[in-house]
């Protein structure tokens, strides 16, 4: 099962603490969609997904938005 | 709880100041190590302790002593001669621009953070010696932090990962 989180128009820290706070609520092996127009995202989901032992399946770019697909878990 | 497990990292915080932007840096790096399950602990003295009044509307921003201040405004950058800053309205006014841009950028405001902060259990203590020394009321804060000195921070520091001060 995929969630989808929208973070558009959203600046850091925000995706991140909204993606935590989704990713709280997933059981292991579900993945959460993320979508933001911080560039400063990729790196900052990269590292967020290292971190705390999620598994970023996925990051994409298209028309200035940011695609992000997180597993929860390893 | 954000921290989980014996292996959770740990940071202290020392937030000195109380201003729109330096409220910032604190509550930015607070929220999203929590986020990543570093257990944090705040530990607000001087004119940090501001930061932890009930009502923020009071945080201003000052031009004085900032040449590095460039607010983006009708295309090009503007910085502010010191003495403007000593023109009254003049501090009030750049703040209203900065609460703007803040908006405008999608930025989160101060209370929004130090609302996510107390969400994802991070610690805020207020320094007890500042209280008593601007005669403050603790009744004016907010009520998810403990009163504390130097000794309750140090423990927490000496036991910490990283400790920043800002």
């Amino acid at each position: 099962m995929t969630t989808t989180l929208d973070t558009k128009g959203m600046n850091c820290p925000l995706p991140i603490l909204k993606a935590k706070k989704a990713i709280k609520g997933l059981d292991d092996g579900e993945t959460l969609q993320v979508l933001s127009t911080d560039p400063g995202s990729v790196k900052d989901f990269e590292a967020f997904c290292r971190s705390t032992g999620n598994s970023l399946l996925e990051s994409s770019e298209a028309d200035g938005v940011f695609t992000y697909m997180i597993k929860k878990g390893a | 709880m954000s921290a989980e497990g014996d292996n959770a990292k740990s940071m202290s915080i020392i937030v000195t100041k109380g201003t729109l932007d330096w409220a910032y840096p604190p509550f930015i790096l607070a929220t999203t190590a929590a986020a990543m399950d570093v257990k944090v602990t705040m530990f607000f003295t001087f004119y940090g302790l501001q930061l932890l009044k009930k009502n923020l509307d009071h945080l201003q921003i000052s031009t004085l002593g900032n040449p590095a201040m460039e607010m983006p405004m009708m295309g090009m950058h503007m910085t502010m001669p010191n003495i403007m800053s000593a023109i009254p309205g003049v501090d009030a006014m750049c703040s209203t621009m900065m609460k703007n841009l803040i908006k405008k950028k999608g930025v989160a405001s101060i209370p929004e953070l130090r609302e996510a902060a107390i969400e994802s259990d991070v610690e805020m203590i207020g320094c007890q010696m500042t209280l008593d020394l601007f005669e403050l009321d603790s009744k004016d804060l907010i009520d998810n932090i403990t009163l504390g000195g130097a000794a309750t921070y140090m423990e927490n520091a000496l036991k910490s990962d990283i400790n920043l001060y800002i």
